[in-house]
């Protein structure tokens, strides 16, 4: 007897996909997955992860400047977590079936992007301890809700790099909450700096829900899990009493505690200016792609050297086996 | 010349007496280098005394297609698990 | 993993757990800290010096590196480095520090800068002890191959007798860098070998930073006379030949002839005499610190 495999109809899988996804049940890299699926999928980890490499920049610029060999220890610590991270998400999205370098190539070409947040300069040392508290703080707000994601290796990625994000977010609040204890200097230091950081990081969590295209279909694919409103909310009212523990004063005029609705009112960031940014026209665009391209042309003759050795290697073992 | 690194699979053992889990993944250009790697990556807060690393090209791995016969004979085989045994409570370290 | 937790613990709770994330192990817990009997507590100090100097030097320069690697597993291997380096710095700054207050640079009255600070932002190039191989510029990625290995077959085979020192936390810091050490020389080894048998480019690049760096490389083994006098030190002269056998068997394998020997002549790095990079590498190392002598970080 012969059989032909009969491949599921599409209608079947489509409907075993869904209640995965309805189950909060993980879908994993060799099941049947929707082509858009997996399309915004590598979209929004590639993303995630240029975000990560190109992140290293603005903080690393003050690696060589660090006040102290203990902040500069963390500072070095967690720059290179975020090589880490972005590593553990390319690493993901290639389950997906896209190559590292494919992806590389998306960002350095401009096809992909990354979070606008990272195209601000770092200016003072207090950024540092911003950057910490305030975009890694928002980072988390959104990073936590995906390590439940509906696709597995995105998932458990989230996961290992959440728990590094808290030590992230830690060291840049007890940094500026070790600056306020300080001299007059460092604490206006401090403020300036939440004040240059405190609306770039609002954005992050992307433009107010009734102008964000994408969102509703990633969250019935479980992909997203809250709505860009829900999470800047949680957000502003996480910091608000974290501010005023650190003493500083957030730079929004509106900004008060609405008792009728349990949550902090506060005003809208320059959505403009967002748009700005992600058209390329932030402060630092080209200066951070320009770095990423160099750094990446500057060592191809490494990959390269390193390939054709292993090729090399390779080759000699296949003939010495020949000759047994 | 092909310049991008294969892609290789990393499962540390997290201390003795457990088994290596799959921690991750990692590109390197052979073996040796992916087992440095690995190191630099996945150990540096200390988490680990034992590393495999495995080209992602090398694994056989069922498709989920075959889940049916290979995995859903043993499902009725409950006698195969040990919660199918009803120990009395006061046995000890059971 | 709970929503809230995460963000929530920033407020209170025990802060222990977050340092540099988990089960980071004193090196100098349970050590003997006073200055043994017989050893000059200046001496000790400069010794000390010498030795911190050259792994902060080159600390810094690693992790000039960090976001500019050829591929993200080498960023995350130098910083490594770089960090191990760091942490060897901290502890012997702190020893020199403890072992002779005096050698610590004046800060203002009530300053709460840290000795181990003090000595890292507010000493001048000539107050370096550093070998000069750590502090040239950064080149290439053949540049910090070779210097890596050549920096870390010396330097193991120094701890590797350190371990034995007299005193006691000059010991306990070369027991934990041995292990580092031992690490760093086998990635550089890895390297030199991979780069010079790779391709006609990686080999080209690789020979041109062994003759960039070798001229510097005598001077690693180039004994300055508190390293001779002082009874808790080692006499870098006396682990050359050792060395020098491991560095020709990665030389043999990567098929490349050792250079003509050039030798050290008159002041050098543990003098205070150093290349013109080091000043303006410390310019910008220590500016943010330098800005705030009362600065609390």
């Amino acid at each position: 007897m012969t059989t032909t495999p009969v491949e599921p109809p599409e209608a079947a899988l489509q409907a075993a996909f869904d209640a995965t996804v309805a189950h909060h049940d993980r879908i994993e890299p060799r099941d049947w997955m929707p082509e858009g699926y997996r399309k915004t999928l590598i979209r929004q980890i590639a993303q995630h992860a240029h975000s990560e490499i190109i992140g290293m920049q603005p903080e690393g610029n003050w690696i060589s400047r660090a006040p102290s060999l203990r902040r500069k220890a963390i500072l070095l610590a967690k720059v290179q977590d975020e090589a880490g991270h972005g590593l553990y998400l390319y690493s993901a999205a290639e389950t997906l079936g896209v190559s590292r370098d494919e992806l590389v190539e998306l960002l350095l070409s401009g096809r992909q992007k990354y979070s606008s947040i990272f195209n601000y300069p770092t200016l003072s040392y207090a950024d540092v301890g911003t950057i910490g508290w305030l975009v890694d703080g928002a980072a988390i707000c959104n990073q936590v809700p995906l390590c439940r994601t509906s696709y597995g290796p995105y998932g458990r990625a989230m996961i290992r790099i959440c728990k590094e994000e808290s030590f992230h977010q830690r060291q840049g609040f007890e940094l500026l909450m070790t600056m306020m204890r300080g001299t007059g200097e460092q604490r206006a230091m401090v403020q300036e700096s939440v004040d240059r950081f405190w609306w770039p990081s609002l954005m992050m969590f992307g433009p107010p829900d009734d102008k964000s295209p994408n969102s509703e279909q990633s969250m019935a694919w479980g992909i997203k899990r809250n709505s860009n409103d829900e999470l800047r909310q949680k957000f502003v009212d996480m910091t608000v009493p974290q501010a005023k523990a650190l003493g500083v004063t957030l730079p929004d005029p509106e900004l008060r505690w609405n008792e009728e609705r349990g949550h902090h009112d506060f005003g809208q960031p320059d959505w403009a200016e967002l748009t700005a940014v992600i058209r390329g026209n932030g402060p630092c665009n080209a200066q951070r792609m320009a770095h990423r391209r160099k750094a990446h042309e500057d060592g191809a003759w490494v990959r390269e050297a390193a390939s054709a050795f292993a090729a090399r290697n390779e080759a000699a073992r296949t003939a010495a086996k020949g000759l047994k | 010349m092909k310049r991008d690194w294969p892609l290789y699979e990393v499962f540390i053992r997290g201390k003795r007496g457990l088994n290596h889990v799959h921690v991750g993944s990692l590109h390197a250009p052979d073996d040796a280098f992916a087992v440095a790697h690995a190191r630099d990556v996945y150990t540096r807060r200390n988490e680990g005394v034992s590393i495999w690393v495995v080209r992602a090209d090398a694994i056989t791995a069922s498709s989920p297609d075959e889940k049916d016969p290979l995995f859903a004979p043993s499902g009725d085989k409950v006698y195969r698990h040990p919660t199918f045994y009803e120990i009395p409570a006061d046995v000890p370290h059971m | 993993m709970n929503d809230e937790s995460v963000y929530d613990g920033l407020l209170g709770g025990d802060s222990s757990q977050w340092a540099f994330g988990t089960d980071f192990e004193d090196p100098l817990a349970g050590v003997d800290t006073t200055v043994p009997a017989g050893i000059d507590a200046t001496e000790l100090a400069v010794y000390c010096l010498m030795l911190g100097d050259d792994t902060l030097v080159l600390s810094q320069r690693l992790s000039e590196w960090c976001s500019r690697a050829p591929e993200l597993e080498e960023d995350i291997a130098l910083a490594n480095f770089a960090l191990d380096l760091l942490g060897q710095a901290r502890l012997l700054l702190a020893r020199a520090a403890a072992a002779d207050p005096s050698i610590v640079p004046p800060l203002p009255e009530g300053s709460p800068v840290p000795a181990e600070d003090a000595l890292a932002y507010f000493r001048e190039a000539g107050q370096f002890r550093n070998v000069r191989m750590a502090e040239v510029p950064n080149g290439d990625f053949a540049h910090v191959v070779v210097r890596l290995l050549l920096f870390s077959i010396a330097r193991l085979a120094v701890l590797q007798r350190l371990r034995g020192s007299a005193d006691a936390v000059l010991a306990a810091v070369a027991a934990k860098g041995v292990k580092e050490l031992a690490y760093h020389r086998d990635w550089a080894g890895r390297w030199f070998v991979t780069l010079a048998l790779g391709t006609d480019e990686s080999r080209r690049r690789l020979l041109t930073a062994l003759e960039q760096l070798w001229p510097l490389h005598d001077e690693l083994f180039t004994a300055h006379p508190i390293e001779k006098s002082l009874a808790a030190a080692v006499d870098p002269g006396e682990v050359r030949a050792e060395a020098d056998a491991v560095l020709d068997q990665v030389l043999a394998v990567a098929e490349v002839e050792r250079p003509e020997p050039i030798g050290t002549r008159g002041r050098t790095g543990r003098d205070g005499l150093h290349t013109e990079a080091l000043s303006l590498m410390l310019a910008e190392m220590q500016v943010v610190a330098r800005a705030h002598p009362m600065g609390l970080w």
